[in-house]
């Protein structure tokens, strides 16, 4: 009789779903924790911004990026090179103002809430994937720029689209810092 | 690759978030300190269960049915503990009557720390989830079991103690399963 063929499984696909998991569970008992939505959008952004700040070191020191010259090519790299090798997506960018200091991720999919099929009840201004916005706020900061990361549509809450908009607060000085990112 | 470091970054801070919000009452006896470090152990070990049982699911999905309980324990050391850390167990050791005893001579989440004695304490908050994790696949896998852990020094010999439930009304005794992992850490530049 002839064995049953079994594949072996995708190791890489599972180490990806190991952090999607992880961030589900944290999520999860970030909700028992805490009745306030605004209070666990809270702890996600912190827990993001530390992580984001370590993050940018890892990811300098994994990229070879060249130095950046305006606020459009800080958010090309990070849609471009920085999603691409941690989530492996690309998310477009579009830029919301004349000044370019405005910028907005667009995600059209999103690893994160792969496992997610909808948010719980009573939960509906929860920002799934606050972290995101911490982890970009915190490492923007280490490279001494200041920004407002928010999500501006998310498909958990109906919307069309996943986007992400990231909000340069000073103005680039280029004589004064040097800056890589 | 990258999704490692984000995972190592996602863990380091979920421990360190919640001992800080157990942290935020007032200071209180050595008692209570203790009841809260416990809390805050079986929060991470809680939520390393819901991730290792998903994670078994999604693994042995097209595999092979295990034969018996070594196999399980021989599948957990190699291709799950690869998954997991990028690395298999380094000694597997059993007695044969449900005690496995699984040795990591470099335990990934716990290299980023300095060798040395200070930090000996709170090594085992590092291992809370993992242990988890191995308890919540074995559920899956129909094993039940209590994973403990244990560091005697760093880098090396962090234990993880895996006990099944043994219930007694149940005339078919369950085999006791503890596994440690040894782990060596690289000194912090």
């Amino acid at each position: 009789m002839p064995r049953p063929a079994h594949r072996k499984p995708d190791y890489h696909k599972i180490n990806k779903d190991l952090f999607v998991l992880t961030y589900g569970a944290l999520v999860a008992q970030l909700c028992k924790d805490y009745e306030k939505d605004e209070d666990v959008n809270k702890y996600l952004d912190k827990m993001g911004y530390g992580i984001g700040t370590r993050l940018v070191e890892d990811f300098l020191a994994r990229s070879c990026v060249r130095r950046c010259h305006s606020y459009s090519e800080i958010t090309d790299i990070i849609a471009q090179v920085a999603f691409k090798m941690y989530l492996g997506i690309t998310p477009s960018v579009t830029c919301n103002n004349s000044s370019r200091t405005e910028f907005s991720l667009i995600l059209d999919k999103n690893p994160l809430v792969e496992f997610v099929e909808e948010l719980p009840a009573g939960r509906s201004s929860l920002c799934y994937c606050n972290l995101l916005c911490g982890i970009i706020r915190g490492a923007l900061e280490m490279v001494h720029l200041a920004a407002d990361v928010t999500f501006l549509q998310d498909r958990l809450k109906g919307d069309r689209v996943t986007e992400i908009g990231i909000t340069f607060l000073r103005k680039l000085d280029e004589k004064k810092y040097r800056r890589k990112k | 690759m990258a999704d490692e470091a984000l995972f190592l970054l996602l863990h380091n801070e979920m421990v360190s978030g919640v001992y800080k919000s157990a942290e935020q009452g007032e200071v209180v006896s050595a008692a209570k300190a203790l009841e809260e470090n416990g809390r805050c152990i079986t929060k991470l070990e809680n939520m390393g269960f819901r991730v290792g049982q998903g994670l078994i699911e999604r693994f042995t999905k097209d595999t092979a049915r295990f034969k018996d309980e070594l196999d399980i324990m021989k599948f957990i050391c190699k291709d799950f503990w690869t998954t997991v850390f990028k690395k298999q167990i380094d000694n597997l050791r059993t007695n044969h009557q449900g005690i496995y005893v699984l040795q990591d001579n470099k335990f990934r989440l716990l290299t980023q720390m300095s060798a040395g004695k200070q930090y000996l304490e709170h090594a085992s908050k590092y291992l809370a989830f993992t242990c988890g994790l191995i308890r919540g696949g074995l559920s899956n896998l129909g094993i039940k079991s209590i994973v403990t852990a244990e560091v005697s020094s760093m880098p090396a010999y962090p234990d993880t103690g895996l006990h099944p439930k043994t219930p007694r009304s149940q005339p078919e005794l369950k085999p006791r399963v503890r596994c440690s992992t040894n782990c060596a850490t690289q000194v912090l530049r």
